[in-house]
């Protein structure tokens, strides 16, 4: 199925940036490797040890990182895409020196600060001042240079007042604000970043996306390691995609994002897309506009139209498609049914071809939706169709809320009258 | 900018977690911040501060000082300042005792911060013993108050003490970081330490002199108590600083210099072990947590 780019999706601030590569090196990876011992038996107390002395060696080899090399330059901003379980966050533990690598040699120029999650190194117990400067400290400033930044970093995390309150006290809003404020102020020269950009709110997503231009703009590297398509194309310059340990791309994040996309729809069990003895084949799925041409994406609050080409392999006496929206979090968002040739359903003749056009209303937030979809036999029963990812969109839009689907509202004020 | 910053612009291998990593300034910046951070924590944490730490040692001394020269009379009879003597090998043994126990756990209760960032591992363990230090700095008062009200006299060698905790403070460093590091593969090191730890208390005169009569003809087994590290550290403690003339130093109490060997050789085995074993897990704490 061909992926192609919403253009519609692009921050209007792209465009002539300086090449980087023509900066100087700034992190530096050759021939990366990095297995991992999972026990088949762990031997957790001594007592085990004693009694089988040996069992320690029931472990089994994982290939995290298998040979990963690539260079980022200095002032980039580099995306590292992967599904779970690709490599890539080892590569970001490797990379902070967390972890330490099997074979190979990681270079880096300049300070390094790790964020492989906003906030980690906070301790509830102690006050916000406490921890900026314990934190501080660990990203490898000196404790005088810390204390003369805490007034900044409290000031732009709006925490005035609240700087001698302990964080157990402070809600989470307030916590990744401390937080990212700490990350702008350490003021490293490189920059790893783990999925920060999806928490908070949306006035908070907008400081970080302004904060994350002007570190670019200050010649920063940025690395960031996220599963979230949108932010790479909308903030990287580069990117790579890691699956099972290798590089299996490194270029342009458009290329990258549809490369990836690709890789969701070849999860075991969807080639071929259809189960076994389905009795219904898929022609074609994707979805449409109001004058019935393929789009790729729709706007949030403007209607969905799925459209679905089904080829009967045998004589049907009724039949429903059913569709399960999942989004990119892998959260079922709803699911959709219907009977095919409305009520009551047509009868469908071996051979025959339909095209079904189902219009939703469209109430999703802005996100990567896939869409699973299914034929089932009325009255007999059973399945006749069952394709995992049969299509894939995109809502745009600017409208974040929180939750998954904006819903139709209507809200009617009554003055209580006072009862006695 | 601080001063790494600005000049390191240049490729530099970057090699994983180690005990050490990021150089001596900033781990003795952090040991000294973690340290201070959690000291403050349990003083102005609670109600009482300063007072929880001194009941636990106080309380024990309470009840020792009864049992010992009331019920069974070992103390009284045998040394000059018992009480002074009793008191402060409660709370040196305390320090000890306190800091490894409470090390034990003390890079795994730091899981989320060990598995996601990176800063020099040692740091942990040492930080506990840092503290405790600082416990025992203000527990000192009152062993100090004691000295005084029981009519000690000053001398030259209560100058001599410092050396001795440095001795107990490495011990005790040492100690922590083994723990540490082995917690996270064995997990019953826990339940083991506070057995020893107990065993130790016993081990090392605390509550009985060195020359302690064990039998009826008089021999003692002040050779045998002088293999511990920590009974030497005491024990010349209470030479130095109650300076009493009928206890032994360590020395006389192992039976010469040679005597001492067998102490000094494991209280160098306990931190080359140390050294050896914190290096060799340090890099992998975060994988097998």
């Amino acid at each position: 199925m061909p992926v192609e780019e919403e253009t519609a999706h692009h921050s209007p601030s792209e465009g002539n940036r300086p090449s980087p590569s023509e900066a100087p090196l700034a992190i530096q990876v050759e021939d990366l490797h990095k297995s991992f011992r999972i026990p088949t038996h762990r031997v957790d107390s001594l007592k085990e040890r004693v009694v089988r002395p040996f069992s320690g060696r029931d472990y089994r080899e994982l290939h995290a990182l298998d040979g990963i090399s690539f260079e980022i330059h200095k002032g980039e901003f580099f995306g590292i895409v992967g599904r779970n379980g690709s490599g890539k966050s080892t590569l970001l533990k490797l990379l902070a020196s967390i972890y330490r690598a099997d074979s190979g040699t990681i270079r880096m120029a300049g300070r390094l600060a790790p964020f492989i999650e906003l906030g980690v190194g906070f301790n509830p117990e102690l006050s916000a001042r406490e921890n900026v400067v314990l934190n501080g400290v660990m990203m490898g400033l000196s404790p005088q240079e810390t204390r003369r930044r805490l007034d900044g970093v409290i000031e732009f995390a709006e925490l005035g007042e609240f700087i001698d309150l302990k964080l157990k006290n402070y809600s989470s809003g307030m916590l990744v604000r401390l937080a990212f404020s700490l990350m702008l102020e350490v003021d490293a020269d490189v920059l790893l970043i783990d999925e920060v950009l999806a928490v908070g709110d949306a006035a908070f997503q907008q400081k970080c996306a302004d904060s994350f231009r002007e570190m670019k703009a200050a010649g920063k590297t940025i690395v960031l390691v996220t599963h979230e398509m949108a932010s790479v194309e909308e903030y990287c310059d580069r990117a790579m995609l890691i699956n099972d340990g290798r590089i299996t791309h490194l270029g342009e994040p458009a290329e990258v994002g549809s490369r990836y996309l690709r890789l969701n729809f070849e999860r075991p069990g969807a080639a071929g897309g259809a189960v076994e003895g389905a009795t219904v084949r898929m022609l074609d799925a994707g979805l449409v506009d109001a004058a019935g041409a393929r789009i790729n994406s729709v706007e949030q609050g403007e209607p969905i139209r799925i459209q679905i080409e089904i080829e009967a392999k045998r004589d049907f006496a009724a039949l429903a498609v059913g569709y399960l929206l999942v989004n990119g979090d892998g959260v079922n968002v709803c699911q959709l049914r219907a009977p095919i040739g409305g009520d009551p359903p047509q009868a469908i003749k071996a051979g025959e071809r339909l095209r079904i056009v189902t219009k939703v209303e469209n109430v999703l937030g802005p996100g990567h939706y896939f869409v699973h979809a299914g034929i089932n036999q009325l009255l007999e029963g059973g399945v006749a169709l069952d394709v995992h990812n049969a299509l894939d969109f995109v809502v745009f839009g600017s409208q974040y809320e929180r939750g998954v689907v904006s819903l139709p509202q209507e809200t009617t004020t009554t003055s209580i009258e006072e009862s006695a | 900018m601080s001063e790494a910053a600005a000049d390191n612009q240049e490729l530099q291998e970057v090699r994983g977690p180690s005990a050490l990593a990021g150089g001596w300034q900033r781990f003795f910046d952090l040991l000294w911040l973690m340290a201070t951070t959690e000291f403050k924590r349990v003083y102005f944490g609670t109600v009482f501060g300063y007072l929880w730490s001194l009941i636990r040692p106080l309380m024990l001394f309470g009840v020792l000082l009864f049992v010992f020269t009331q019920v069974f009379k070992i103390g009284s009879n045998e040394v000059e300042h018992y009480p002074v003597m009793l008191l402060m090998g409660i709370v040196l043994f305390g320090f000890f005792q306190e800091a490894t126990t409470s090390a034990v756990n003390s890079v795994v209760a730091q899981e989320g911060v060990v598995r996601k960032t990176q800063f020099p591992r040692l740091v942990i363990p040492l930080s506990t013993v840092l503290t405790g230090a600082f416990n025992l700095g203000l527990n000192l008062v009152i062993v100090v108050v004691f000295i005084f009200a029981f009519g000690v006299d000053p001398t030259w060698t209560w100058l001599l003490f410092p050396v001795a905790f440095v001795f107990l403070f490495t011990l005790t460093a040492a100690v922590s970081s083994a723990l540490s590091v082995l917690y996270v593969r064995f997990r019953d090191v826990a339940i083991i330490w506070v057995v020893v730890a107990q065993v130790l208390f016993y081990g090392t005169p605390i509550l009985y002199p060195v020359t302690f009569k064990t039998t009826e003809d008089g021999s003692t087994i002040e050779h045998l108590l002088m293999i511990n590290p920590l009974a030497v550290i005491l024990e010349q403690v209470r030479v130095w600083v109650l300076a009493e003339p009928q206890a032994p130093s360590a020395v006389e109490a192992a039976g010469g210099w040679l005597g001492l060997l067998p102490a000094a050789a494991i209280f160098v085995g306990l931190c080359a072990f140390a050294v050896w074993i914190f290096n060799r897990e340090a890099p992998r704490i975060a994988e097998d947590l």
